[in-house]
């Protein structure tokens, strides 16, 4: 055992140690031969006989060299150092080759490992909780984006909770926290903060203690205690991580609130629950008779039971759905749950696997490229590889030395990829713009780093196994006879060429099919009609502070603000909302005076907003009919509403609804007006049905948003409107004014970035394709110079000779397109979920891909066709 | 199927190379070739160029030294000595290696008697 350890180390140690034990061992034979001489001198040989003969008996001196060399090393590691120190010599000696195959694989590699950290974040790493895998998300059964479907009342939580045998414990947020409800003073520049209500087990259940300070306890969980946790990335911003936080008072909304804690970093609940908005403060959530009254509020996660799988959990959810319903009166209540991180990533998975199949492809076609810029090479060094094969190389061994050259390659370009691949998910972890959940988790880690290197050993080994085996068997006497010019790998080897050029525009177009699909559907997205214009117009949070206490208070600091913001010259119009379209919504049920509804046939749900007068306009809602909202219909008026057309024809089809009663819970409110349907919940949505309520008739509202609409530019506005309303809202944060257009962008932003990706996988691809085709039309015009010659000698024309190598171009490209859009045929239905507007086999996007690809091809075959026909006959005959 | 005959040979040349350098102290390659070959009375060809092999991988294992030293008739040359690990090394193989030749001494032996 010993023994052998000590013969390893000292093979091992032999491997750097190569010239140096070279040059011993020769001393050593020299003196060997040198004593064998002599000893045959004194037998009577002369000296040149007996040197030659001492010679002979020690055997071929290069052979006992290279025995000894194996006999004292690693015979493998030998093998490759030999082959890296060639190769690096090799690949140095071709730089222009070397660094365009580390460009392109780079490129790929990069993309491939950033997509990858994408994937891993999202559905391969587990969620920052303690044992997530446990975790359940447990809605209520309605529509996906109606939060107020997705959410139930206080009291049908707490039976759940206390009735259910599969969960541990069931924890639950309040869903209808406002985005900046909370206006902190006091503390330098006043700041909207974000905070969320939570449940008191909320943090325990899902395993995350705060990194300061503690959690909440159950009883500041029993009333408003004033007391908040930091999230780690407030604590950091506004206070610059200080550690003496805890036990400091706050002014949160004009009220005092004391900090129990802060939480890691670790742990974010906006990138988990909520992707794209920012949380500062979790607040204890009391789970009393009047959060109850509220109606569907709470979001609740689940932790299961050892043993309790995500049916059982299921099934005994259903089941007490039944007997909770009844006892608290609530028609709509259906309990139903899922593996946490479903909910969490579940919408992206179609797109990612989408992502990830496309980047494959760019690999794929990256791997042909370079296959084939290989081969060419191959073509090129046949003669040296002929010499080497004379010189005793097996063809093993020829082998190895390729398959090491490009897998040298690959890994050069891993590097570069790496690079690309660190600075694509730190671009993609910091852009706000895009509400990707778990988006600033998104790094390259360990697993990355493998993924990476694993795909650049594929590839260097999957490009460079054609180039490898075409390397000949023995092919001696041909290559090596062929001393001028044409040494080609003959006709075989073009034809592969040819075939992983068709290959390579196959693999494009179907990259292609599927960006145009997801451009079109894009554009369908972005040309929706949204019911609202969001051009020139803006948004501004302008909540009344606690010092308006009542609602006489409250609607007289509106008209103040209204009259106020009209007065700034350009202004068009503005109004109040109490919810901005593609943000939350929440949703009552709304029925018709004039009809009986029963459990079997309920009213219809429709979404609420609290508007003031003035908004439609602001908005570019139009109205369809009746009138307006106007400053006069308040707290001493009859109660009146504006619903939309889509509530309309559910309430009273074919009937005029303006002076119909809509009863919704106890109130009864006259219809004065129908109004434009608008996109509430996603661009690709249908509106369903809407109604608006006079903000001064009503103040269940959380938010109050200005919109305001110019006809001047809105950057100048901001200042302005703040300027005017310093009188009424002196504390008015800064950072308030939203565009329209950028909420819109916001919604539209998962959409764009796999919709970007795309298009620059298949831009790549494209370019790819098109350097595939330019290559191997090139090379067969060079290879042909003397034809063409010969052909022009005898009169053809350069037209004609053109039009033959675009001819040949387009039978390459024809054929990769058929292949191409076969195949795509049947790939883009993997597609269909993440469309708009156009089905998977769009003719349209089919024929255009096409023609961009023809085109392309074209021009790729242009160059070579136009080299060929300014090449001198002459010449080309006498270059023989 | 060329290395089972190989070790064989390795096996026996590693022995005899152990054997000579315990008997005569420490010798150059040249001077084990040639004394195998004295002691074999020529009957045991040999080749020069393996002794190395076998000399190189008896170093590796530790079981003989090399130095380089200047010969009899003043040349540079290595020279190779047995250690510790050597000559236990050999005490082993010679029991090994005479209960192997009984072995196949009696079975020969057997063959002839039937």
């Amino acid at each position: 055992m010993l023994t052998r350890l000590k013969q390893i180390g000292a093979r091992l140690r032999a491997l750097f140690r190569t010239s140096d034990l070279d040059r011993d061992f020769d001393d050593e034979l020299q003196s060997h031969v040198a004593m064998l001489a002599e000893d045959r001198i004194r037998r009577g040989m002369t000296p040149d006989q007996a040197e030659r003969a001492a010679r002979l008996e020690l055997g071929g001196l290069t052979q006992l060299r290279e025995a000894h060399r194996e006999a004292r090393g690693v015979p493998f590691f030998d093998a490759l150092a030999q082959d890296l120190r060639y190769t690096f010599r090799s690949l140095r000696r071709d730089a222009g080759f070397t660094s365009f195959a580390i460009l392109i694989v780079g490129l790929g590699i990069g993309a491939s490992s950033t997509i990858f950290s994408v994937v891993n974040a999202l559905l391969i790493r587990p969620l920052p909780f303690r044992d997530p895998g446990r975790l359940v998300w447990v809605a209520n059964s309605g529509s996906e984006n109606d939060l107020s479907g997705q959410t139930v009342p206080v009291g049908p939580f707490l039976d759940l909770r206390d009735h259910a045998k599969s969960f541990s414990d069931i924890a639950a947020y309040y869903a209808f926290y406002e985005v900046g409800d909370k206006k902190l003073t006091g503390d330098g520049e006043p700041e909207r903060l974000t905070g969320v209500p939570v449940s008191q087990n909320f943090f325990p259940l899902l395993g995350v203690p705060p990194q300061l300070g503690r959690s909440f306890t159950a009883e500041e969980c029993k009333g408003n205690y004033p007391v908040v946790l930091l999230s780690a990335g407030f604590w950091k911003r506004h206070f610059a991580s200080d550690p003496g936080i805890v036990g400091r008072k706050l002014t949160l909304s004009d009220r005092s609130a004391t900090v129990v804690g802060v939480m890691p970093s670790s742990f974010d609940f906006a990138s988990v629950f909520a992707p794209g908005t920012r949380i500062d403060l979790f607040l204890p959530l009391p789970l009393t008779p009047e959060v109850d009254r509220q109606g569907n509020t709470l979001s609740m996660v689940g932790r299961l039971k050892p043993g309790a799988t995500v049916q059982q959990a299921r099934a005994e959810a259903s089941v007490l759905s039944e007997p909770i319903r009844v006892r608290h009166n609530r028609d709509e209540l259906r309990f139903t749950l899922g593996p946490l991180e479903e909910h969490v990533s579940g919408r992206l998975r179609p797109a990612l696997f989408v992502l990830a199949c496309a980047v494959g492809v760019v690999m794929l076609i990256v791997c042909a490229n370079l296959s084939n810029l290989q081969l060419a090479r191959t073509a090129t060094r046949q003669k040296e590889m002929a010499i080497r094969v004379a010189l005793g190389a097996g063809r093993g061994r020829l082998i190895r030395q390729m398959l090491t050259e490009s897998v040298v390659l690959a890994c050069c370009a891993a590097m570069l990829g790496l690079t690309l691949a660190v600075a694509g998910t730190r671009v993609l972890a910091h852009l706000d713009a895009i509400s990707l959940p778990l988006r600033e988790s998104v790094h390259i880690d360990a697993g990355a780093l493998g993924f990476t290197l694993l795909i650049a050993v594929l590839t260097g080994l999957i490009f460079g196994l054609v180039p490898a085996f075409q390397v000949p068997i023995s092919a001696v006497p041909d290559s090596l006879k062929d001393a001028n010019r044409g040494s080609t790998g003959g006709k075989s080897h073009h034809s592969i060429r040819a075939m992983l050029v068709v290959s390579e525009i196959a693999f494009a177009c179907v990259l292609l099919v599927g960006a145009g699909l997801l451009i079109r559907s894009f554009l369908r997205v972005l040309d929706v009609n949204l019911g609202f214009r969001p051009e020139s117009a803006l948004a501004l949070r302008i909540d009344p502070s606690s010092q308006y206490s009542t609602q006489a208070k409250r609607n007289a600091y509106f008209d103040e603000a209204l009259r106020l913001v009209k007065s700034v010259p350009g202004i068009e119009a503005a109004g109040l909302t109490d919810v901005l379209p593609l943000g939350h919504n929440r949703s009552w049920s709304a029925g018709a005076k004039d009809k009986v509804y029963s459990i079997a046939h309920p009213p219809p749900d429709a979404f609420v907003r609290i508007v003031s007068d003035g908004y439609l306009k602001a908005m570019g809602i139009p109205l369809r009919a009746g009138r307006d909202l106007t400053e006069r219909d308040n707290v001493s008026s009859q109660p009146v509403i504006l619903i939309n057309e889509t509530l309309a024809r559910a309430l009273w089809p074919g009937r005029n609804p303006i002076g119909q009663i809509v009863q919704y819970t106890d109130r009864d409110r006259q219809v004065v007006g129908v109004v434009g349907d608008v996109r509430h919940l996603a661009l690709e949505q249908g509106s369903g049905c809407e109604m608006y309520l006079p903000i001064r008739q009503t103040d269940d509202y959380a938010s109050v948003d200005l919109v305001v609409r110019t006809a001047l530019p809105l950057a100048g506005l901001a200042p302005a409107v703040r300027a005017v309303l310093k009188p009424i809202e002196p504390n008015l944060p800064a950072n308030e004014f939203r565009t329209l257009q950028q909420l819109v962008d916001k919604a539209v932003s998962p959409r764009r970035f796999v919709v970007l990706l795309l298009a620059g996988f298949s831009a790549f691809a494209l370019m790819l394709a098109s350097l595939g085709i330019y290559g191997v039309i090139s090379y067969s015009v060079t290879q042909r110079t003397q034809e063409i010659g010969i052909r022009m000698a005898l009169g053809a024309s350069a037209r004609e000779l053109q039009a033959g190598i675009i001819f040949q171009t387009l039978r390459l490209a024809g054929m990769g397109m058929l292949a191409g859009v076969a195949a795509s045929w049947i790939l883009t239905r993997a597609l269909s979920g993440l469309l708009f507007g156009i089905s998977s086999t769009d003719p349209v996007t089919f024929l255009g891909m096409l023609a961009i690809l023809t085109v392309v091809a074209i021009t790729a075959g242009y160059l070579p066709a136009r080299r060929a026909s300014r090449i001198d006959p002459v010449m080309a005959l006498r270059a023989n | 199927m060329a290395e089972s005959k190989s070790d064989i040979l390795q096996g026996t040349l590693d022995l005899m190379v152990l054997k000579t350098l315990d008997a005569m102290g420490p010798l150059h390659g040249y001077g084990i070739a040639r004394r195998i070959e004295q002691l074999s009375e020529e009957a045991l060809l040999v080749n020069q160029g393996t002794i190395y092999l076998c000399l190189v991988r008896l170093v590796q294992k530790g079981w003989i030294k090399a130095e380089w030293g200047t010969s009899e008739n003043n040349r540079k040359a290595k020279f190779y000595s047995i250690s510790k690990p050597g000559r236990k090394q050999l005490v082993a193989e010679t029991a090994n290696w005479e209960r192997v030749s009984g072995v196949i001494g009696r079975l020969l032996q057997l063959g002839a008697q039937s």
